[in-house]
């Protein structure tokens, strides 16, 4: 067959549809003649291994033979992509992630820094990867701060469980976050790059380590150079500070703010530290305009979030919508209820320090503001979805203990805290139950929101309050008041 | 099974890298498998640390292991999304079939079991790895056999 006759098939090269066989199916693809590209993934968990054959998707994909039976329709029309609103994730899963062309950014690098950051604060865009913080502040104090040395750190120690959308950015379109960093590096006068990504995404690492080289190749690192480290197996190290201890080598403590890395961070420079979602939404603002972009969302949740569903639920994966979708949108209609078809129990939103939600919660949408108002939060945009068996006793314990085996040390309230925290909550799942005790617990909480250095201690009380606030009045123990 | 003087120069390799004794700590277990005594001495006088800097460092970190792990070395998730979907009755299933706890390693080295915290994949857990392979969707049979 000859390279005009053979058909463009994409094929992920994607941690979870290579596990679910992709490579094998690429080979043999082509080896039975097809011009076999491999993308990132689409994000649709459930549907891989996903192919494109020529512009029509099939998935999951177990036998080429029987490719019929898994026939999606073309991919444009696949309601599941086309009804997202994809900005930081327009490309991914369309193109080979080695294939660049660098003449849009370098067109941003001949703007004004100060035009480029008045973009980014007419957009409102905010942290994605927890705190919601404005961009622009961090932006334009890295700008003004005088220093020998800035540098731009990206944050890719996505360690919260129910998230994947860092890894499937870097695996599937890594040049979207050079294209991040290299604007933000312009506009705030850095011209060094760090990317912190975690041990347990090899593939990811991989990837970008040749896009690195790639960008080099094309001249794009000329004025900013980025390097690759990789973490060596630490939640705490996503907390920012933790995570420029760990980059100077060390143990990854956590340093008490002020000052903040803007000011003084990595080796005492200042720092612009984002999440890898931050930094990949400022292509897609500055392309169509910061104003246009603040006009997507609701109120101060502007723009576009990458919404993840994970846990026990039938259509997992990654959703690229505005802020203001309900939580109950997400799991019944996009992500069609639970696997196992139980009802619906529990939801915790934003890893593990996030609150555990319910049935009276879904129809609250997810912006900061809405969901503060809740006492909860969005994080990192990761919603684990629970049965009605789950045990949410069990699930305190569960926050205290990853607490305690998470916790960097530093400070008192977080690292005994979880351990006393943990034994009580043991206690009161034994059967050991006593007014008592749940008044310690809720003392502990108070003592470890107050005064824990960061918000490993001091936001643990969050999913320990919200599942033993809904666990305890079920079995008639907790008396309000 | 590399040398000290193989050790030596590949730590000092990283000298002038960002994070650089963490770097080299972590080539010394992907080319070693786990970190020695004697590699700790060869980091602290490479960086000019001291012995307790660097062993503070090892004692951080959970991928820097001190002893060497199993032929078949199985990570089962134990984060939420997992746990959703039964990772503690898959944790316990293989627990059992291998009188292993997490963090232990059988006697003639043969398997060894580590709790890992979030693969990110967590729309298709249960998920696991047994030595570099994922696997999503994880049954005990496929982690033990």
């Amino acid at each position: 067959m000859s390279r005009a006759e053979a058909k463009r098939t994409l094929v992920p090269n994607e941690t979870l549809a290579n596990a679910l066989g992709a490579n094998d199916l690429a080979r043999e693809l082509q080896a039975r003649g097809h011009e076999v590209v491999r993308t990132g993934g689409f994000g649709l968990a459930w549907l891989e291994p996903m192919l494109v054959i020529d512009g029509e998707a099939y998935g999951p994909v177990q036998n080429l033979d029987a490719l019929d039976a898994v026939a999606l329709g073309p991919l444009a029309e696949l309601p599941e992509i086309a009804r997202q609103q994809r900005i930081v994730f327009d490309r991914c899963g369309l193109i080979d992630p080695m294939e660049y062309d660098p003449s849009w950014l370098l067109e941003q690098l001949e703007r004004e820094p100060r035009e480029i950051i008045g973009e980014i604060k007419a957009s409102g865009l905010r942290g994605r990867g927890g705190a919601g913080f404005p961009a622009h502040i961090k932006w334009q104090t890295v700008h003004d701060t005088p220093a020998p040395q800035k540098y731009i750190v990206v944050n890719a120690d996505e360690g919260d469980s129910g998230t994947f959308a860092d890894r499937l950015i870097m695996e599937g379109d890594p040049f979207r976050l050079i294209e991040g960093m290299v604007i933000s590096g312009h506009a705030t006068g850095a011209d060094k790059g760090i990317v912190y990504l975690r041990s347990e995404y090899p593939l990811a690492a991989e990837i970008f380590a040749n896009a690195i080289d790639k960008a080099g190749t094309l001249g794009l690192l000329e004025r900013f150079d980025i390097e690759l480290f990789i973490g060596a197996g630490a939640y705490i190290c996503g907390e920012e500070t933790s995570l420029l201890e760990s980059l100077e080598g060390k143990r990854g403590e956590i340093r008490a703010k002020p000052p903040v890395p803007a000011v003084a961070g990595l080796f005492g420079q200042p720092t612009l530290v984002h999440n890898v979602i931050t930094l990949c939404s400022v292509p897609g603002i500055l392309d169509m305009g910061g104003k246009a972009y603040a006009e997507i969302g609701v109120g101060a949740s502007t723009g576009s979030s990458t919404f993840q569903l994970a846990g026990n639920i039938k259509r997992g994966g990654l959703y690229e919508l505005p802020f203001g979708v309900t939580m109950r949108e997400l799991i019944e209609d996009w992500g069609g209820g639970t696997r196992t078809g139980r009802p619906f129990g529990a939801v915790q939103v934003g890893g593990p320090l996030g609150a555990y939600l319910f049935e009276r919660d879904l129809d609250t949408p997810l912006s900061y503001e809405d969901m503060a108002a809740l006492g909860a939060g969005i994080g990192h945009g990761g919603l684990v979805v629970f049965e009605d068996t789950v045990d949410l006793v069990q699930q305190a314990h569960y926050a205290f203990a990853f607490c305690a085996h998470e916790s960097c040390g530093k400070c008192t309230p977080c690292r005994i805290g979880s351990v006393r925290g943990k034994e009580a909550v043991a206690a009161l799942a034994s059967g050991e139950y006593t007014e008592d005790r749940l008044e310690v617990i809720d003392e502990l909480c108070d003592l470890m929101e107050q005064t824990s250095l960061c918000q490993m201690g001091g936001m643990t009380p969050i999913p320990v309050r919200s599942a033993l606030g809904e666990a305890l009045p079920r079995k008639g123990e907790w008396k309000q008041g | 099974m590399p040398n000290s003087e193989a050790i030596r120069e590949l730590v000092a390799a990283c000298v002038g890298q960002v994070g650089a004794p963490v770097t080299a700590l972590r080539n010394i277990v992907e080319s070693h498998g786990h970190i020695e005594d004697e590699h700790v001495r060869i980091v602290a006088d490479v960086f000019n640390l001291s012995l307790a800097d660097v062993r503070g460092i090892v004692s951080f970190y959970a991928d820097f292991r001190t002893s060497p792990r199993g032929r078949r070395h199985i990570r089962i998730c134990q984060a939420e999304a997992c746990q959703s979907v039964g990772s503690r009755a898959l944790t316990k299933e293989v627990t059992e079939a291998l009188g292993l706890e997490p963090g232990e390693t059988s006697e003639d080295l043969a398997v060894s079991l580590e709790s890992v915290y979030c693969l990110g994949l967590c729309a298709s857990g249960p998920c696991a790895m047994v030595n570099e392979r994922v696997i999503v969707h994880a049954t005990g049979k496929e982690l033990l056999t």
